[in-house]
């Protein structure tokens, strides 16, 4: 594609708007996740600001061990956007340096850099990319199977990030989501058809829930579209500044979901939710193909929990179920998507099922994509908190909107003692509907 | 730059972690909420736990002859955090426990680095509120509102800061402890130290701890709004109110410029050709008397022909709020800086500062709208300029200059609630005089004879 328009991911000094935006008055302080653990300045928002500006001035280098340390030590879970006066788009100065350092140094010096703190990293991507058939052996497997720990000998070599004996992550899963379900799964009666973007997560880490999902679509009688064709969303390479590879997916899932033909693109993940809603139309404004149809799908994308309640009318659950549930709002699907009311609407709505909700819902829970890896420590501060809070609501539960919270509340949850099962909300209410049916 | 020694003897002292060096946390202290002021970057900025190692540090930064900027969230508006001489930040952040909640004596008792809001709900499970609200209440600490001696949305009912510190422990410029005030809501033991080091910006001694009073939270509040066509109105209706003998909790204003700006901001349905708005709470523990008030405040509301809104519901009372809330952050949309004053006068003067303030912006063709707490005589005048440009720059420098020109001349003060800081200090001989200038100095050097604390803050250098 030819840019004839940059972005702000093509030119740091795009942000600079940005920049003159920031008071410097310090009400980030009281929500950055990171700060609340770390207590240092330099973790906040606006001294981050103001090293953007140093950095814009020539007065600090971007390449800077200190200025990128810095950089990534954020979750860039935008809580300080919603706690922002003036409303500075932080998210933009953010990705707008990551970029700018990729451009400057290139993406494999980069990775090197970021997680050069790490002791093993390459063992630590072996430990990813251990497929279903070594599952077995590295890890052990704990929750009735859906959750796994890891064996000896990652822990002694994974110590060093999080890999020790008390991480648990979800299982990964033999077979992924798309591989389970046909391409079309028609409703009976249905009037109106949407595509599921699945993203990486409900495919490869929760495929029960994405399939939740679809069944819930269905018993709604929706028809779904669930294309095999589509990839990743990019917002884990977007965040880490490599706008190339970002584009080219926005591009690819622009083609797929376009030949669907579907009237609504629905997600079950608030970062997969924002990047289509938002951050595609960013990235190809200055596309005069794609970026009219990254607009057109923007308005077509709705969190299923929107889907269900505002476009069309939920299908009240009757199956009972007697659980306590709490509620915790993931940063992108609350702070990007603005879903909040609606996950709660069908939590309440289910019979038999008392909602309790905690102190600060909406405090992020330390997760931010490959922060927990790169800053395991802090991301286990603020997790710990997150844990506490789920804790003091005595719920049996802990339901939220995002895979990626899903995750790291697992991992805390069970690191400070709890006993709650972690859960999509949309598994609740495919849940719900499942003991209605096997009931009539 | 400090000598690699200095530097490990404070690693030595309070932790390596709690001494940070680099580039970019050095930029990270070189700041705060102030605009229109140079930044100076620290040497080093440090994070005591104890009271004992902020000793240790003092004694070490005064045989260093080094200078020491205690610091707690740097949310302050008048540069009172700016490392100007370089030196050490002592950043209070890390000393943030509530060392006591004492219901039976309505008191607290904490460290420095406690944010407002975290005492507030910590007491609020007793019934109990701390009333100083300034509006970083959220981020700012009790310390650092201390040393500015905050005020906020309540001090005409509540007062501000100063009437809530009961107690300190302070560290002095010679690295000694002094303990002072207590539990005891009567107190006449010696000089009032509290009311010595409340306001006095870090630049006499370091508070390492302090005794706050609590007051049982009010349990009913309304909220009403009054729109006006003529600030004579508005006027009228602030003196009406008290002459009704009624002390709203919250009494606020906001002129023309802020009204169309928020209006422009928000979308919230404000009439954009009102001359003044005003927002009045009115709270307390018994519902009559608070229906009472509401109702004295209403009448007059319409006595002097405002349009009256009275909330009904909490949805209803936030939806008044909106415009408040949006007063400072629709302004500051309009320009790259916003300069924030303070000027306090009489209440009885505030429709003449008010007037006034809006013609030194027609004067000198400035974008100001000006908003504030009307029940105090606490006004906001606020320009609102283009940093890159220097010619509007020295025009909104003249503007202030006339601004505080004007609160004096009606009896009032520089500042109501911000602090002098470097922001101010130039104007402090118009309103106290050379004997008041030279009381100040004599103050400062005898606590801090080599001034060591918070240098070049308030009272100059000796020498500069």
């Amino acid at each position: 594609m030819a840019v004839t328009d940059k972005t702000y991911h093509d030119e740091l000094a795009i942000v600079q708007e940005e920049l003159d935006k920031c008071m410097k008055c310090g009400n980030c302080m009281a929500v950055c996740p990171v700060y609340g653990a770390d207590k240092v300045e330099s973790a906040v928002t606006r001294s981050k600001i103001a090293v953007a500006e140093a950095v814009l001035a020539g007065d600090l280098e971007l390449d800077d061990p200190q200025v990128y340390e810095m950089l990534f030590n954020c979750l860039v879970c935008k809580s300080c956007m919603t706690n922002c006066p003036t409303k500075v788009n932080f998210d933009r100065i953010m990705l707008a340096l990551r970029a700018a350092l990729v451009r400057k140094n290139g993406l494999p010096w980069l990775k090197k850099a970021i997680f050069s703190t790490l002791k093993h990293p390459k063992l630590f991507d072996a430990g990813l990319r251990v497929g279903a058939a070594m599952q077995g052996l590295a890890f052990r497997s704990e929750k009735g199977g859906k959750a796994i720990a890891p064996r000896s000998p990652f822990t002694k070599v994974g110590s060093q990030f999080g890999f020790d004996d008390g991480r648990q992550m979800p299982s990964l899963n033999i077979m992924p989501l798309r591989d389970k379900v046909p391409e079309v799964v028609r409703a009976p009666g249905s009037t109106i058809k949407v595509a599921f973007f699945t993203g990486d997560s409900l495919n490869y880490f929760y495929p029960d829930a994405g399939k939740d999902l679809i069944d819930v679509l269905t018993a709604n009688h929706v028809e779904v579209h669930i294309p095999k064709e589509q990839n990743c969303c990019g917002v884990p390479v977007l965040v880490h500044g490599d706008i190339d590879t970002v584009r080219k997916l926005a591009r690819k899932n622009i083609d797929t979901m376009e030949a669907t033909g579907c009237d609504y693109l629905i997600t079950g993940c608030g970062s997969c939710g924002g990047a289509w809603q938002h951050d595609y139309v960013e990235l190809l404004a200055s596309d005069p193909v794609y970026g009219p149809k990254a607009q057109k799908w923007a308005s077509k994308t709705c969190d299923i929990s929107t889907f269900l309640t505002k476009v069309i009318k939920l299908r009240q659950p009757k199956g009972r179920i007697e659980k306590t549930v709490t509620y915790h709002d993931s940063c992108h699907l609350k702070k990007s998507m603005k879903v909040f009311v609606e996950p709660r609407e069908i939590i309440k709505s289910i019979p038999g099922l008392t909602f309790k909700e905690m102190k600060a819902p909406d405090a992020c829970c330390g997760s931010g994509g490959s922060y927990v890896i790169s800053h395991y420590e802090t991301a286990s501060a603020i997790g710990q908190k997150k844990a506490d809070d789920i804790k003091a609501t005595q719920a049996d539960t802990v339901s939220t909107g995002c895979p990626a919270c899903m995750m790291q509340l697992l991992d805390n949850v069970n690191r400070c003692g709890g006993e709650q099962d972690v859960v999509h909300y949309i598994s609740l209410l495919a849940e719900s509907y499942r003991k209605e049916y096997s009931q009539s | 730059m400090l000598d690699q020694s200095i530097i490990e003897q404070l690693e030595a002292l309070v932790g390596k972690e709690n001494v940070l060096t680099g580039k970019v946390d050095l930029v990270a202290y070189s700041y705060d909420a102030t605009a229109d002021l140079p930044r100076q970057t620290p040497d080093v900025v440090v994070l005591p736990t104890s009271t004992e190692k902020v000793q240790e540090i003092v004694r070490l930064a005064r045989r260093n002859n080094i200078a020491i900027y205690p610091r707690g969230a740097g949310t302050n508006l008048s540069g009172g955090t700016v490392p100007l001489k370089k030196g050490i930040v002592l950043s209070f952040q890390k000393m943030n426990q509530i060392l006591d909640i004492d219901a039976a004596n309505l008191t607290a008792v904490v460290q420095p680095g406690v944010v407002i809001n975290a005492l507030n709900t910590a007491v609020a499970e007793h019934g109990l509120i701390y009333p100083p609200d300034p509006g970083t209440v959220a981020t700012a600490t009790m310390g650092g509102s201390a040393a500015e001696n905050s005020g906020g949305l309540r001090g005409l009912k509540y007062g501000v800061t100063k009437n809530y510190i009961m107690g300190m422990e302070v560290v002095l410029a010679n690295g000694a402890k002094v303990r002072f005030g207590g539990k005891t809501v009567k107190n006449v033991t010696a000089y009032d130290f509290s009311n010595l080091f409340v306001g006095s910006e870090g630049t006499l001694g370091i508070i390492t701890e302090l005794t706050a009073k609590l007051i049982p939270a009010p349990k009913y509040r309304r909220t009403m709004m009054g729109v006006f066509k003529t600030l004579t109105d508005a006027g009228n209706a602030v003196a009406g109110i008290i002459a009704a003998q009624v002390i709203p909790a919250t009494l606020e204003i906001m002129d023309r410029m802020t009204i169309k700006t928020v209006e422009d901001f928000a979308n919230i349905g404000l009439p954009t050709d009102a001359e003044a708005l005003l927002l009045i709470e009115v709270d307390g523990m018994s519902e009559d008397v608070v229906t009472t008030e509401a109702d004295s405040v209403m009448r007059v509301v319409t006595e002097n022909n405002g349009d009256l809104k009275a909330a009904e519901s909490d949805q209803e009372r936030d939806s008044l709020w909106t415009a408040r809330r949006n007063a400072l952050p629709a302004l500051a949309s309009l320009n790259n800086t916003v300069i924030l004053e303070d000027a306090t006068v009489p209440r009885s003067r505030i429709t003449d500062m008010l007037i006034i303030c809006q013609e030194i912006g027609k004067k000198y063709d400035l974008t100001l709208g000006t908003f504030g707490h009307a029940g105090d005589g606490n006004l906001h005048p606020t320009i609102l300029c283009d940093k890159n440009n220097e010619e509007e720059m020295g025009r909104m420098h003249k503007a202030v200059d006339e601004i505080f020109k004007a609160a004096l001349d009606f009896g009032g003060t520089l500042s109501g609630e911000h602090g002098i800081g470097v922001a101010k200090m130039k104007y402090l001989g118009d309103e106290l005089g050379q004997s008041g200038v030279d009381l100040m100095a004599l103050l400062k050097e005898s606590l801090d004879p080599d001034f060591l604390l918070n240098p070049g803050k308030m009272v100059p250098v000796r020498g500069n």
